[in-house]
């Protein structure tokens, strides 16, 4: 045997156990395939009296986790994508059991690979407890008066879900055809394997018989093919572009007038624009030689309620990000207003834009009321906000601004000769309430 | 080339260079604050692909792994927990892999969008049998491409998963960042066993690393196994050659940690030191600013490899009386991690949850 792809006869289960039965029968199986090397080979085994066999064969050889071989054996189908490898996965019912959504996935995936689940209806490596495969009625040492309800019907689930190939066998006489048949499909095959634990299932069940227990127990031996079904291999791309090339790199054609930092936050609500108007305004800062950082805080259901964000513009690199004195505040809603009222609150000094809707908070900053919402709708509100603020404040120009607006996407949606025109309006309302 | 300032974040920066150093599969689960990297990563891998759960991301990259190509995820502290069990058979596989961490606060769901560095004394201690997973740690947008790219570099050459520890700041705040820092990163060549000799997979010379081989080729038979084994990854119980192999999986790390022990060390006074990693390196570097223009400089440490713990960093500690680690968790993991229950006379803290930790505490520390 040792050209084969099991290196000796000798193998390491009980007498009278299925596996080693299985085990000589997928000998002769893979024996049967053209061209198939043992090193064509990859056999992955699970946790269990099954996965103890993997010393014995000739092939490429993994053993991981308990349940987590089939999952295990997707990576290594999907990362070798060579239909001229076979994917062997041996394990049991316990295995199957706790590594069922691997079973589901891989078989759903239809990825090539074939399953051998040896479900012998109990833990036999750990004293004979019931698996998920455990069928009714069926004695186990920790269930000795049997299962109440049905084993979980595994061929039909990856049936259901997609498998090329999915059958019950009973795990008696020659079973080389049969495995055969599975080795040769392309996509996902499941074999599940009814066996009789000599152990523990003998000693629980005295005196039952396999073909007995499976019959009508909903372990009957079945076949169900999805023929039409066409395995997956993931999509490999060639040459993606580097994330570093689409970014923009505004060209430094602006001045300013600021020393040391601002530190500003945006506070409005979901669609309004708060997030990219932060960004618009880094964008303009760059534009004028300086540094930013910005950080965006937002409800985790995205698209509703309050939308923050904090800006930094300083000559100096930033390291520490956080804000610890609010210089300006962009406030445009209720939302908004009452995620950052605590904040505002604290303000001794600097500027509050409030959208005129809105109750001014108390503060020591100077507080600058204007209808944010009407002139180009609420979805610019916060644009226009910060562009009246970065007019009023003075320290980079508002075409800075503009040239970020037009550059970005949002510029298609607003026009920079409106925005202007409607900051122009702003600072004619007058001064400060 | 002149300055070429974009906004850009640090998830950015990380994918960009673990994929010109030769990533090739980004297995993906969607996690907070952790889905930029899977966003840019769909942009750029060669293979993307989303897993049902972590475990299962965790066992596709195995199997990729096993099958020689080189995967990555990304993550925060749920998904890592699912995680652990399947990290633990990469390392006893020795499967290369990268595994891009993002902390946030907890425990459990904690707040999925609020920073933390609080997954220390986990990752110190993520191995049963206490065996170090090679942890780097960027400090800065110029550590996320770096580092990054040092991550696979080293999980190649040590044969065996490397986290790349980050926090929510780090790979969510835009900062504006001079693009002509970068260069691009040469591509790992990778190395395969090649001899006419039988391949055994966990057979390794003095440096204690074992040449990898792929799962699948005609030449050799490769072996691997999860459970406590040989050099030709044979499962044994407890043999001499097993415990020697599993010896061989600390000593791997720690005998070369000198290879990668990264860190910055700006040596000012000979009494006092900031050290801080991560997120928190930042405010250190302000307040060891700050403290230099009052006229009262610091020594400060930005450790970048933080598991295994080089021993330079307490090497370094020793000299000083006072050495103030600041990070943000509740108590000191990392401190804890250097100094034990006890501490050290001298050491002291500066630790917060659910905020950055700011320069000025950092310096109201050194000054009190």
């Amino acid at each position: 045997m040792s050209q084969g792809f099991l290196s000796t006869e000798n193998l390491p289960f009980c007498s009278g156990c299925g596996h080693g039965l299985l085990a000589r029968s997928i000998e002769k199986a893979l024996q049967r395939l053209d061209h198939l090397t043992p090193l064509d080979l990859v056999v992955v085994t699970d946790i269990g009296c099954i996965g103890i066999i993997d010393k014995q064969f000739n092939a490429h050889t993994v053993h991981g986790l308990h349940g987590r071989s089939v999952a295990l054996a997707t990576g290594i189908s999907m990362g070798l994508s060579n239909p001229e490898k076979k994917i062997l996965v041996l394990l049991g019912d316990g295995g199957a059991t706790i590594g069922l959504h691997h079973i589901i996935e891989a078989a759903h995936r239809n990825i090539d690979m074939t399953v051998i689940v040896h479900n012998n209806m109990l833990y036999g490596m750990t004293g004979g407890q019931p698996s998920g495969l455990t069928p009714c009625g069926f004695k186990t040492s920790t269930m000795p008066e049997g299962r109440p309800d049905s084993g979980m019907d595994l061929v039909k689930m990856v049936h259901g879900i997609g498998a090329s190939y999915a059958r019950r066998i009973i795990a008696a006489g020659d079973l080389t055809d049969v495995l055969e048949e599975a080795l040769r499909v392309r996509g996902f095959s499941l074999i599940e394997a009814v066996e009789l634990c000599p152990s523990y299932g003998v000693k629980f069940n005295p005196g039952r018989k396999l073909a007995e227990i499976t019959e009508g127990s909903g372990l009957a031996p079945v076949l169900l093919r999805n023929e039409s079904a066409e395995p997956f291999h993931p999509t490999l791309r060639g040459n993606t572009e580097s994330l570093l090339n689409d970014v923009p790199v505004p060209a430094v054609e602006f001045g300013h007038e600021l020393s040391g930092k601002v530190s500003i936050i945006l506070a409005g609500s979901a669609g309004e624009g708060v997030q990219s108007t932060a960004e618009l305004l880094a964008q303009a800062a760059i534009s004028c030689g300086l540094y930013v950082t910005k950080k965006g805080s937002y409800p985790v259901t995205v698209g509703v309620g309050f939308s923050l964000a904090e800006v930094i513009i300083s000559t100096e690199e930033i390291h520490y990000t956080g804000i610890t004195g609010i210089d300006a505040a962009l406030v445009t809603s209720v939302e908004g207003r009452e995620k950052a009222l605590a904040r505002l609150e604290k303000m001794g000094a600097g500027m509050i834009f409030i959208d005129s809707a809105l109750n001014v908070p108390a503060s020591g900053a100077e507080q600058i009321t204007r209808d944010y919402r009407a002139p180009l709708g609420a979805r610019s509100a916060s644009l226009l906000c910060a562009a009246h603020f970065v007019k009023r404040s003075g320290f980079m120009p508002l075409e800075a601004l503009l040239k970020a607006l037009s550059s970005s996407r949002a510029g298609r949606a607003v026009d920079t000769g409106k925005l202007e025109q409607a900051v122009e309006g702003l600072e004619r309302e007058g001064g400060a309430k | 080339m002149g300055k070429q300032t974009a906004f850009i974040d640090g998830s950015r920066l990380m994918i960009e260079a673990a994929v010109q150093a030769g990533a090739e599969v980004f297995v993906g689960y969607p996690i907070t604050p952790a889905n930029l990297l899977y966003a840019y990563s769909s942009r750029r891998f060669p293979i993307v692909l989303p897993a049902p759960d972590e475990i299962t991301t965790l066992q596709w990259m195995s199997g990729f792994s096993a099958a020689g190509r080189f995967p990555v995820t990304a993550t925060s502290y749920p998904g890592l927990a699912l995680m652990i069990e399947s990290i633990g058979m990469a390392f006893m596989m020795e499967l290369p892999m990268v595994i891009m961490l993002v902390q946030r606060l907890g425990p459990a769901t904690g707040t999925a969008t609020c920073g933390a560095q609080g997954d220390l004394s986990l990752l110190h201690g993520i191995n049963s049998g206490g065996q170090p997973v090679p942890t780097l740690c960027p400090s800065d947008l110029d550590d996320c491409y770096n580092l990054s790219a040092e991550a696979v570099k080293l999980a190649l050459r040590l044969r065996c998963p490397v986290f790349l520890l980050s926090s929510k700041e780090m790979v969510m705040t835009l900062q504006s960042y001079d693009l002509s820092r970068v260069s691009p990163v040469e591509r790992v060549k990778r190395e395969y066993y090649s001899g006419p000799e039988p391949y055994l997979p966990y057979a390794a010379g003095p440096d204690g690393v074992p040449p990898f081989l792929p799962v699948g080729g005609i030449e050799h038979q490769v072996r691997l196994t999860a459970s406590t084994h040989e050099s030709n990854a044979s499962l044994q119980h407890s043999t001499p050659g097993a415990l020697e192999n599993t010896r061989r999986l600390r000593f791997k790390t720690e005998h070369n940690l000198h290879e990668y022990t990264r860190y910055e060390y700006d040596k000012r006074n000979p009494d006092t030191l900031i050290f801080s990693f991560g997120i928190t390196a930042a405010a250190a570097r302000e307040a060891a600013a700050s403290l230099a223009k009052k006229g009262k400089p610091v020594s400060l440490i930005i450790a970048k490899t933080l598991f295994p713990v080089p021993p330079d960093y307490l090497k370094i500690m020793e000299g000083y009386s006072r050495v103030i680690i600041a990070e943000e968790n509740q108590g000191g993991q990392y401190r804890e991690i250097l100094f034990g229950k006890n501490g050290r006379k001298g050491v002291s803290g500066v630790n917060g949850i659910g905020r950055l930790i700011s320069p000025t505490e950092i310096e109201a520390e050194v000054e009190k």
